[in-house]
């Protein structure tokens, strides 16, 4: 048996362990053994480990200390491999059996630490340390960061990819219950009676919270028995959830909260049937805070020694856990309640050598309950001091004033190994910040209560400052049935009378934050406020004495709260101090601000299963498996998948992109073009509508016809562009760019309903209704000849800018005769399921003509040799027409004044010298200048340079055998013939040539071809 | 995660499926062209940035695809009423009230 420190069963108590269940677990690779129930803090500490991990600056040896989501020093990391997972607390985690667990901080080991040396120095590395030694010279920052990194050791995230799954759930409830302690269950009970859908969550593995380590009785019972009968009649009821292992880590706005459920965690790392965690986004119409209080500690010279622990959780370890962790005991309280862990350890066998207590006369109840049991009592005194190494050997007493602020007499030195302090209790008020509600300071409870609600919650128990169990159960209950009324369910009255509990009456504590030392505060040894990130006493004060005094910066100048605890032990401490150093209350010194989430929160369940191809829709094109077939490289473009490119075997994206490019100019190309944005617009009203949108008309655009237009934010500057026809009276198709269409649609419904109500017209979304075949090439109408018998095609028949409704191949079709790369163009719609027997009968057909199936990245180089702009990459949100040089769709005479039109004269964008689209041809014709290149007129120029402008699209062109780009330069549409320069990051500079944008057939003919 | 009424659809949905679309009763000029380059930038750019009661366009893109208004305590979050574009608001903060007395004309924006 090496659980040295594991006892036999205590009379009075039943604690939640099974002793004949042993548990075999590691610990910094030694093998240890507890038992079924144990968390791996009690299993450690049963084991008589003292030291559990270094702290972060000081690398001084650190114990466990409290027993839940409070514990600053019991910082491990569990499993290892994918599924390891670092900064869990030891007071946190189940044990299992096989399970792994390794401190985060210390090397190369907890008990001998290398960077311990740096503890030595501890006066040389005052708050702000880091601020003040690493900032200087910036760039050698990141080295630095490495290295204080390393030192510190926050536990390593695994490299691997999660082999775990996770779900989300979305709930609704009428109460949500936060915390199953006493005020919670009996909160959630008359709530449940009433008939409200109740959910009530614990971070806990099981219901009770703090009854499960008491030994008061209620109603006659054991408190764990109480709570046994308690949850069982909680899970009777059909409208009540009770989720243990379940942390609300936050409350958000409209009593919207997210609560974590731990599903097996506790069975072993990645030994997930399903879920191993799920994420409950609660949607809740009353909340009820029933979370609890910590026990505040006592800040005293050296109080970091392992050996120094929470008066409650030393209470927690006998009861629950039946662990003492030591034997001979020094009790230093300024609180009645505290007390108990006196009682508790003596009726454990353990030595209670004295109970410190800073009250001049403590007279409660419980006093003389302690006194009777032969236990001395020191009253007016305090523990300023702890001694030992790597544990607690000794405490040194001195009497104190009655404000507890200095010492009276002289230092007396006591033997023990186990130092339980308690300064009183801080309501876990996280929740409640969450909501903005602002915490108020109550003197008669030394501590912060909740503010004033800004949800539909009330807070009730300990966290709301009643710590009596008495006053817990009836307020608990009273908070359930007036939160089932305000959700619609029952009278508000109680159901269940009030249950009997047997406790002592408690005298008022003392406000003790700083525990005086025989030198002062700068002087004495250090006085630890936040363990984890090893902020002291004198550290606050030297923080004022250099000028804070705000509490927010103190906090980040020392890094108080900072570390995975969230300050949950030291904040208030350390708050008073600064409070005293500023010579102000503490309500007007304030508190930090508590933010979600409550406890880390692991990335994967906020994941949940959006991970992966979940992570976002991808939408195919009625084509899409003809493409994959054929082998096609697909490019991501909004959430759908299009080919980019069919490289045939062994070729190159470079050597596919060229033989498609000249395959389309010499014969013809098919483009799969469904992804186009298809806006269907009828109603009176419809060309008028349309009209006022776009730059150009379409009030006089007959049946049969199309029109391109760009359409402009009311900005003046181009927001999208596409082509729109006109199917009948009163009736149109437009079609928008793919990234823009749902944009496009969002913007007409914006105009129609807000602003010209009374227009008469209508908008359905059609993108998917429709699928494109686009054929392109000098020859496109044979192709369509072919397959096609009921429409005349003939050139002065079927025009440019025309479209014509037929049969395709047997299947209803509108074809558009427009045109993207300047080729005779038919792009070939019909409904989206016939869309792969078309494309099928048009590959048939053009075979004799060896027509090439191309992609996004042929498209955008054919357009470019059109200088033909894609809005989104030739323009930036800053680009008017003129800008584009496209004037010529702007219509001048038009009598609405259209959206953006008053902008294009406003006297920014008149101005000379504005961003303008121009070609350029670099000067060796095989550089391809990269897009988003900048372009300066002055190579030689010192840096940093004049910027002139900048790449929009380049690309190699096999048709014209050399490079081409678009580029916005400042004035550019002057300065056709000027050398400019383009200096990139790899040094090179690139020289180019302004000329049109328009690099190949500038005419326009070949799209006449016959 | 806001809970917003939509008085289209007369039901409490979840903000994801809104989309926030700017200040509300911004009224377009009739004729912009008549408007000096400081008008029209002031109609164009120039927005309220109150803390407090904030009168807000909504959009509910992923439901009904309908336009509303809303008003919103831009400090607590809380939504205090929904309602129809071309509707007045019924909560209207005190010191756009003071303003408006104050006003020859009512605000033109309402």
């Amino acid at each position: 048996m090496n659980q040295v420190n594991r006892l036999s069963a205590v009379e009075g108590t039943r604690t939640r362990i099974d002793g004949t269940v042993p548990i075999n677990f590691t610990f910094n690779g030694k093998q240890l053994q507890g038992v079924a129930g144990d968390t791996l803090a009690s299993a450690l500490l049963a084991n008589g480990v003292k030291v559990v991990g270094r702290s972060f600056k000081y690398s001084r040896p650190r114990g466990i200390v409290g027993h839940g989501a409070e514990e600053p020093n019991a910082i491990m990391q569990i499993g290892s491999g994918a599924a390891t997972v670092p900064n869990l607390k030891a007071t946190q985690v189940e044990l299992y059996e096989g399970l792994e667990a390794a401190s985060v901080n210390g090397w190369p080991s907890v008990n001998f630490d290398l960077m311990s040396i740096s503890g030595w120095f501890g006066r040389l590395m005052p708050p702000g340390f880091y601020y003040k030694t690493f900032m200087y010279p910036a760039k050698l920052w990141m080295t630095y960061e490495h290295f204080i990194r390393k030192a510190a050791g926050l536990g390593s995230t695994p490299v691997q990819s999660d082999p775990d799954s996770y779900d989300k759930l979305n709930q609704h409830c009428d109460v949500l219950v936060v915390g199953a302690g006493p005020a919670g269950l009996v909160a959630a009970r008359e709530a449940a009676r009433a008939g409200a859908r109740v959910i009530v969550a614990d971070e806990q593995n099981e219901f009770g919270g703090s009854l499960l380590a008491s030994t008061q009785t209620i109603d006659g019972q054991l408190a764990v028995d109480w709570v046994a009968d308690l949850v069982a009649e909680l899970n009777g009821f059909d409208n009540v959830q009770t989720l243990p292992r379940s942390t609300v880590f936050g409350y958000y706005d409209h009593n919207f909260l997210g609560i974590l459920e731990r599903r097996t965690d506790h069975l072993g790392i990645s030994a997930a049937a399903g879920s191993r965690q799920r994420m409950h986004r609660v949607r809740a119409k009353q909340v009820i805070l029933a979370a609890g209080a910590f026990e505040r500690p006592l800040v005293f010279a050296h109080n970091d020694i392992p050996g120094v622990m929470q008066a409650s959780s030393v209470s927690t370890y006998v009861n629950r856990y039946g662990v003492a962790p030591g034997s001979r005991l020094v009790l230093f309280t300024t609180n009645d309640n505290a007390y108990q862990t006196a009682i508790d350890w003596h009726r454990a066998g353990r030595q209670v050598v004295a109970i410190v207590d800073s009250r001049s006369q403590p007279k409660g109840d419980i006093v003389a309950a302690v006194k009777g049991l032969g236990i001395e009592v020191m009253a007016g005194h305090g523990v300023i001091e702890a001694q030992g190494g790597k544990r607690v050997k000794r405490a040194l007493v001195a009497r104190l004033n009655a404000q507890g602020a200095d010492i009276v007499g002289p230092v007396e030195t006591l033997a023990c190994d186990l130092i339980a302090c308690s300064g009183g209790w801080s309501p876990a008020i996280h929740l409640s910040s969450h909501t903005g509600a602002k915490p108020v300071w109550d003197d008669s409870i030394v501590g912060f209560r909740p503010g004033k609600s800004k949800q539909q919650e009330r807070s009730v128990g300990a966290c709301a400052g009643t710590y009596a169990l008495s006053g817990c159960l009836d307020d608990g209950a009273r908070a359930g049935a007036e939160a089932a009324k305000l959700a619609g369910h029952g009278d508000g009255k109680l159901y269940f009378p009030s249950a009997a509990v047997e406790e002592y009456k408690e005298q008022p504590q003392q406000a003790l934050f700083l525990v005086p030392h025989s030198k002062k505060t700068s002087r004495a040894p250090s006085q630890f406020v936040d363990m984890q990130l090893d902020v002291s006493a004198s550290g606050i004060e030297l923080a004022v004495r250099e000028g804070f005094e705000s509490v927010e910066h103190i906090k980040r100048y020392t890094a108080m709260g900072f570390g995975t605890d969230q300050g949950k032990l030291g904040n208030i401490n350390g708050m008073a101090i600064l409070a005293n150093a500023l010579g102000q209350s503490i309500p007007e010194t304030g508190t930090t601000i508590f933010r979600p989430s409550y406890t880390p929160t692991t990335f994967g369940a906020i994941a949940g299963r959006d991970i992966g191809e979940l992570f976002d829709p991808e939408r195919y094109t009625a084509m899409h498996r003809w493409h994959a077939e054929q082998g096609a490289e697909f490019e991501d473009v909004g959430q759908w998948k299009r080919p980019w490119y069919f490289p045939h075997v062994g070729e190159s994206m470079h050597q596919a992109v060229n033989r498609e490019c000249l395959a389309v100019r010499k014969s013809v190309g098919i483009l799969d073009a469904s992804t186009l944005g298809k806006i269907d617009i009828q109603g009176p009203d419809a060309a008028e509508f349309i009209t006022r949108m776009y730059t150009n008309s379409y009030l006089k655009l007959a049946l049969g016809k199309c029109r391109y237009g760009v359409m402009l934010k009311e900005d003046g500057m181009i927001f999208d562009d596409g082509v729109c026809a006109c199917l009948g009276d009163n009736h149109y198709l437009m079609f928008t760019t793919t990234g823009g269409a749902a944009g496009v649609l969002a913007w007409l419904e914006l105009w129609q309903q807000t602003e010209w109500p009374h227009l008469n017209v209508y908008f359905t979304s059609v993108t998917d209704h429709w699928t494109t075949a686009t054929i392109t090439g000098p020859n496109a109408r044979k192709v369509l000849a072919k397959v096609c018998g009921d429409i005349e095609l003939a050139n002065d028949e079927f025009k440019f800018m025309d479209w014509r409704d037929g049969t395709v191949a047997g299947v209803a079709a509108r074809i558009f005769r427009i045109s993207f790369t300047g080729e005779l163009t038919y792009e070939i719609n019909v409904p989206a399921h016939y869309g792969r027997h078309i494309w099928e009968a048009l590959i048939a057909a053009g075979e004799e003509f060896g027509i090439t199936p191309y992609g996004t990245e042929t498209m955008h180089v054919l357009r470019a040799e059109k200088g033909f702009i894609i809005v989104g990459q030739d323009t930036d949100g800053s680009m008017t027409p003129a800008d584009m040089n496209m004037d010529w769709v702007v219509g001048k005479n038009k009598t609405f004044s259209f959206i953006g039109k008053r902008s294009l004269q406003r006297s920014d964008s008149v101005r000379e010298n504005r961003k303008q689209l121009v070609g350029l041809k670099t000067i060796d014709a095989n550089t391809v200048l990269p897009e988003g290149a900048q372009v300066v007129f002055d190579a030689k120029q010192a840096i940093p340079m004049s910027m002139q402008g900048h790449v929009t699209s380049s690309y190699y062109s096999a048709n014209l055998g050399h490079s081409i780009a678009l580029a916005v330069v400042k004035g550019g549409h002057s300065r056709e013939g000027q050398i400019v320069h383009c200096p990139l990051a790899d040094g090179r500079t690139i020289a180019a040539e302004i000329v049109s944008s328009v690099f190949y057939d500038p005419k326009g003919e070949r799209q006449n071809v016959e | 995660m806001l809970l917003i009424h939509c008085p289209h659809c007369r039901e409490d949905r979840e903000e994801e499926e809104f989309s926030y679309s700017g200040e509300a009763h911004i009224v377009r000029p009739v004729e912009p062209e008549a408007l000096s380059d400081k008008e029209w930038g002031d109609y164009l750019f120039f927005r309220k940035n109150p803390r407090g009661i904030h009168h807000e366009m909504w959009y509910h893109g992923i439901g009904c695809r309908r336009y509303f208004y809303a008003t919103r305590n831009t400090l607590s979050y809380e939504i205090l009423e929904t309602y129809m574009v071309g509707e007045k608001p019924q909560v209207i903060a005190a010191i756009d009230v003071a303003i408006d007395a104050h006003r020859d004309t009512p605000r033109g924006t309402l």
